[in-house]
């Protein structure tokens, strides 16, 4: 809502500055979003007239004006403007005005000629960023009044940023009423009379659906001259409040729009035939709006037709063709009420936002349907002349205001505050809501203009914000004490982060809607989750792995001269299973570049699978973890694994593609985990077991195998085995080259024997190692001496 | 007489010289050894008198330990000679840079999100999370916005299929939480929330925490006083000023902006109010028994104002340069 303070104060007066007033109805929720001078400060500028042109006898482009400016001899004034001319009414700054930028206006001699002022554009003024010469001001500007006077340009505009809830103040009645509940100020209502009728004509009016609509009024004015100019003084409301004039007809119906908050429509009676119908729309049916879109309607939009053809979508919008133009000599007003219900969310299927929707949507004023009416026809009649016929009325059930049980015991448990009886009253009579008082409870019966207000906590709302909610203080809750729950079966994300961080990753956040493409290159996804009405292409599908913003960002960091980027991230990923969205929250990481950062102290290396392994490895300890060769969309073939926590598959690890590597400009290739944010959560409480009082006794295996032959067979058959005493076998070595047949390679066993209760003695030993030997060798290994 | 002075006068002037360990043992053999001058000089003893014998060997003797203590000395000083070198030829230069990894570092909203539960975990709120693509049911209708509401315009709301909506606040954990906890309840939301907007000041995905306490006994005043507190605690200023401002939100009533000073200003940090009975009614809790209120904090507003940073799209663009700046 934008409107002229000027205009709000011929309603409403109080003694506060500009400023003083946009904070006093910001802190009552009608949150001022700009309060803006109409005009730049400038002084000493009249209306003047042009009453003589002679051409500067030195220079081509100047003029020697003769200016009235309304007292008893003309002022010379040297001008260059192109479109000076006799009899013209521009403004003129004396001898001594000050113009936007301290521009200060003197008496000087222009190539010999002494000129007293200047004659201006409007962009000298500061009223526009460009002009085409001097502003010329309509014939009847009165010569010698100030230009500001005479435009009212000492004038503010205030924009409030309405919340859904307050459509009462979507006109100014209901601005100036705000204003004379929080400033105690009075307040001066409109004075509207009923409108002498001078026919009983109607136009037959028929509502199919009242429950939609359950007030309608409307009425014929014959004879009007639409094609009259709008009165500046309306004008210029108008246009202070953001519209532009159209004719006088359909800036009258504005004007009543903002000044009570109807919106009302006016049609061309010529351009209409039959019976005026209130109803729903056929499915199917078309119309051509106002702005010429073109909408094909359905039951749920209620619709204004006539015998012929729909003539507006209800509370929207008019259509094209039925509308008043300046040839138009005979109005049909409409004053209706709309059901909320039935309007609202409408205009947004078709993307349109009208002021008349904004108002219906939201509820208008019923009680004062026919009074925006009478209003209307009061100032069509004065403006444009005619006669107003018979109001044609249709009446269903309007809403109900109901008394809301206000208690102030429960004004005092929800705000934290002790208001008394007298206060409570009090701020209810400021808001001019009727009520009943007895004892500590109140009756209160909201307004019509109210939508808002059907329940206790609505008027406690009321109450709060006319007190203040500066004055309601700031209290520490007093609350019973007791301890959260914290689970040592969980580990906090907090502390998982921290392991990445120690191990030189940095955290991104990326967005979780990737491109389409992304989906399908990296996860092998086809049917992703997609987004309705993305914002860009590059942000069309939930992404269902977290690679995607990795790898986007690795690029960003390349092209900006990184040459080692190592990056992880926590997030939900979505896939569409069975019909259900599935989020699951995960980590990833990759790693790009030199292994540790460049330095003289170690040799540079690029980082390898095994390094982001042993990232992945330290997340999860010490839950051991499983790694089985498979492949992944984005990751080389052989390169790549599975990880495998216990039984479940908790996520991937791999190095990129190599086309994947060579399409994305990366010289090295990067490597990648993601894993499961659940299986890293998972904790175990730890329980002690006895120490070995015994030395363990340590014994070396190296086996030749074939190169394809994996470790974690060699070591799973070990394991299965149970040989006794077997404590540990760990891999410590793998070689290859003299000594080694090509094509296989020589690996090394460090296996640990233990017992609790004695010191092992080789006998004891032996048979375990042969048992261990014996296993390998059936796995093809040659025990190597 | 004489010569035992001699010998013992010489022998130390020759250990003086000496900077070699094995040197210094070969000197010592010429008066210590099996042919050593002083040794020659006891095998002496002998053929003196028996009233001579005592005193010739008590002033040999004494001469002897002259020696060996002088040469002990020069052991030593040799030894702590040799050390002294070994030691400087092992010096490092400390300045070096350390050898191995570096570190990485958490992003700021992370980091704003740990600082916020943390001090929302030492009034007693519990952190709880719900999902980011919710039905439209949680997102609007339990919180009091109807189909078609005016209030679902203000939301821009990204679309999955016409139930399914990426949720455009983290209110919507409210209701599932409710739905499965009984009052007294205190928790706080944190999470991704998404908007169809995007300029210097909106991005389509950003963070939210949500707190909600839901008691007998705490009221308007109650909020005002935790709000503010956290402010206080987050920027750690106690004298900043927060200021509650009349708004709308379906969801609470009465309903408030939180705006806090800022260089001379005001700036909005979030919206809050007391829960809305139709909210409690959604989830079966009895809105005249228990009270509630609810806040949503900016997650994004809160880390700028903070670490000074301008534009939000930073957050999400993955730049290091920008990132480190934080660790």
């Amino acid at each position: 809502m934008k409107f002229s303070e000027n205009w709000l104060r011929t309603w409403v007066n109080p003694d506060l500055s500009s400023e003083a007033l946009g904070h006093a109805l910001t802190m009552a929720g009608l949150e001022v979003e700009a309060l803006e001078a109409v005009a730049p400060a400038f002084n000493n500028v009249v209306v003047a007239e042009v009453l003589e042109v002679v051409k500067h006898p030195n220079a081509d482009r100047l003029n020697v004006c003769q200016v009235n400016v309304g007292e008893a001899s003309p002022l010379t004034i040297v001008c260059g403007a192109a479109n000076v001319a006799v009899g013209v009414k521009v403004p003129c700054a004396r001898i001594g005005a000050v113009l936007p930028g301290d521009f200060v206006i003197k008496q000087a001699k222009v190539r010999s000629i002494e000129s007293f002022g200047m004659l201006c554009s409007d962009k000298e003024l500061g009223l526009s960023t460009e002009s085409d010469g001097l502003w010329l001001l309509p014939a009847d500007a009165p010569v010698g009044k100030t230009l500001r006077e005479y435009l009212e340009l000492d004038d503010k505009i205030f924009t409030l940023k309405l919340t859904p809830n307050r459509s009462d103040c979507s006109g100014m009645v209901g601005v100036a009423r705000e204003v004379a509940a929080l400033t105690g100020s009075l307040l001066k209502p409109l004075d509207i009379q009923n409108q002498p009728v001078t026919s009983t004509e109607q136009l037959p009016v028929n509502v199919s659906d009242v429950a939609a609509c359950p007030l309608y009024c409307g009425r014929l004015v014959r004879g009007v001259n639409a094609a009259v100019a709008t009165p500046t003084w309306m004008l210029r409301r108008l246009e202070r409040s953001g519209l532009r004039g159209i004719n006088a007809v359909v800036d009258i119906t504005n004007y009543v729009m903002l000044e009570m908050g109807q919106p009302l429509h006016a049609f061309d009676v010529a351009k209409l035939s039959g019976t005026i119908t209130v109803r729903r729309a056929h499915k199917g049916e078309s119309l051509t709006l106002l702005n010429e879109q073109q909408v094909v309607l359905d039951e749920e939009i209620l619709v204004i037709s006539d015998d012929a053809r729909v003539l507006a979508m209800a509370g929207i919008m008019g259509g094209h063709g039925s509308g008043v133009e300046t040839a138009t000599q005979d109005v049909f007003l409409e004053s209706a009420f709309f059901q909320p219900d039935a309007i609202a969310g409408r205009a947004r299927r078709f993307g349109l936002a009208t002021d008349s929707s904004f108002r219906f949507e939201r509820g208008v004023d019923f009680a004062a349907i026919r009074q925006a009416l009478e209003r209307a026809t009061q100032l069509l009649l004065e403006i444009c002349g005619g006669k107003a016929c018979a109001i044609s009325e249709v009446r269903g059930q309007v809403p109900a205001r109901v008394a809301i049980a206000l208690r102030r015991t429960r004004v005092a448990r929800v705000l934290g505050i002790a208001l008394d009886n007298n206060q409570i009253a009090s701020l209810l009579k400021r808001l001019q809501f009727d009520f009943a008082a007895s004892g500590d409870d109140f009756r209160v019966t909201p307004p019509s203009y109210r939508f808002d207000l059907s329940i206790e906590a609505d008027l406690i709302e009321e109450l709060a914000r006319l007190y203040g909610y500066d004055n309601i203080p700031a209290l520490a809750p007093q609350a019973a004490m007791t301890m959260l729950p914290y689970s040592e079966l969980q580990r906090p994300l907090a502390r998982i982060q921290q392991i990445l961080v120690a191990r030189d990753y940095q955290e991104i956040v990326s967005y979780a809607f990737v491109e389409q493409q992304v989906e399908r290159e990296l996860c092998g996804n086809e049917t992703p989750v997609a987004l309705q009405n993305p914002i860009a292409s590059n942000m069309a599908v939930m992404r269902s792995s977290l690679i995607g913003g990795l790898v986007g960002a690795l690029r960003f960091n390349l092209n900006r001269k990184q040459s080692r980027v190592r990056l992880f991230e926590a997030g939900a990923c979505f896939a569409k299973v069975d019909g259900e969205y599935v989020q699951s929250q995960r980590l990833s990481g990759l790693a790009y570049g030199e292994m540790q950062p460049e330095q003289w102290g170690a040799a540079s290396r690029l980082v390898d699978f095994y390094d982001v392994k042993a990232d992945v490895e330290a997340l999860f300890a010490p839950q051991p973890l499983r790694f089985a060769a498979a492949a992944h969309p984005a990751l080389h073939p052989g390169r790549s694994a599975q990880i495998f926590c216990g039984e479940q598959a908790v996520g991937w690890i791999g190095e990129l593609h190599p086309q994947k590597q060579q399409q994305y400009d990366m010289a090295q290739a990067c490597v990648w985990f993601e894993v499961e944010l659940g299986a890293l959560t998972q904790a175990q409480v730890p329980r002690l077991s006895e120490i070995a009082k015994f030395l363990p006794v340590r014994r070396d295996l190296a086996v030749v195998v074939d190169e394809g032959m994996t470790v974690q067979t060699l070591l799973d058959a070990m394991q299965q085995i149970s040989a006794s005493y077997v404590a540990e076998v760990v891999l410590f070595d793998v070689y290859r080259g003299k000594g080694v047949e090509p094509g296989k390679k020589s690996l090394a066993f460090r296996v640990l024997l233990q017992d609790t209760h004695k010191t092992l003695t080789d006998s004891e030993i032996e048979p375990s190692i042969t048992q261990l030997v014996a296993v390998m060798q059936k796995h093809g290994a040659q025990l190597r001496m | 007489m004489e010569q035992l002075q001699q010998i013992l006068d010489q022998a130390l002037q020759q250990f003086a010289v000496i900077s070699d360990e094995a040197e210094l043992e070969q000197v010592k053999a010429r008066y210590l050894g099996k042919e050593g001058s002083l040794t020659v000089l006891l095998k002496g003893l002998g053929k003196l008198s028996a009233e001579e014998r005592p005193a010739a060997g008590a002033r040999i003797n004494q001469i002897k330990q002259g020696i060996e203590a002088a040469l002990q000395q020069r052991r030593d000083a040799l030894q702590q000679n040799k050390l002294m070198l070994q030691l400087e030829a092992e010096s490092l230069d400390v300045s070096l840079p350390g050898r191995g990894m570096g570190t990485g570092g958490l992003h700021p909203v992370t980091r704003t999100l740990a600082r916020i539960e943390q001090l929302f975990h030492s009034l007693g709120f519990a952190t709880t999370s719900g999902p980011e693509i919710e039905h439209d049911f949680y997102n609007f209708t339990a919180l009091n916005i109807p189909e078609n509401h005016p209030a679902r315009a203000m939301h821009d709301t990204f679309y999955i299929d016409p139930q399914h909506v990426l949720r455009t606040h983290t209110s919507p954990v409210q209701v599932h939480y409710m739905e499965t906890h009984q009052p007294p309840l205190k928790i706080i939301s944190p999470g991704r929330v998404y908007r169809v907007d995007s300029d210097a000041t909106h991005s389509p995905m950003f963070h939210q925490v949500e707190g909600l306490w839901v008691d007998e006994n705490v009221s308007f005043a109650n909020l005002k006083g935790v709000v503010q507190d956290f402010l206080q605690r987050f920027f750690e200023q106690d004298d900043l000023q927060v200021r509650f401002r009349p708004s709308f939100f379906p969801f609470t009533e009465p309903s408030a902006e939180m705006d806090m000073s800022w260089k001379g200003g005001w700036l909005e940090i979030g919206g809050c109010g007391m829960v809305h009975p139709n909210v409690l009614k959604h989830v079966n809790i009895d809105s005249e028994k228990y009270l509630g209120f609810a806040f949503g904090l900016g997650v994004e507003r809160l880390a700028m104002l903070r670490y000074g940073v301008n534009d939000l799209r930073q957050f999400y663009e993955s730049d290091l340069r920008f990132l480190k700046q934080f660790n």
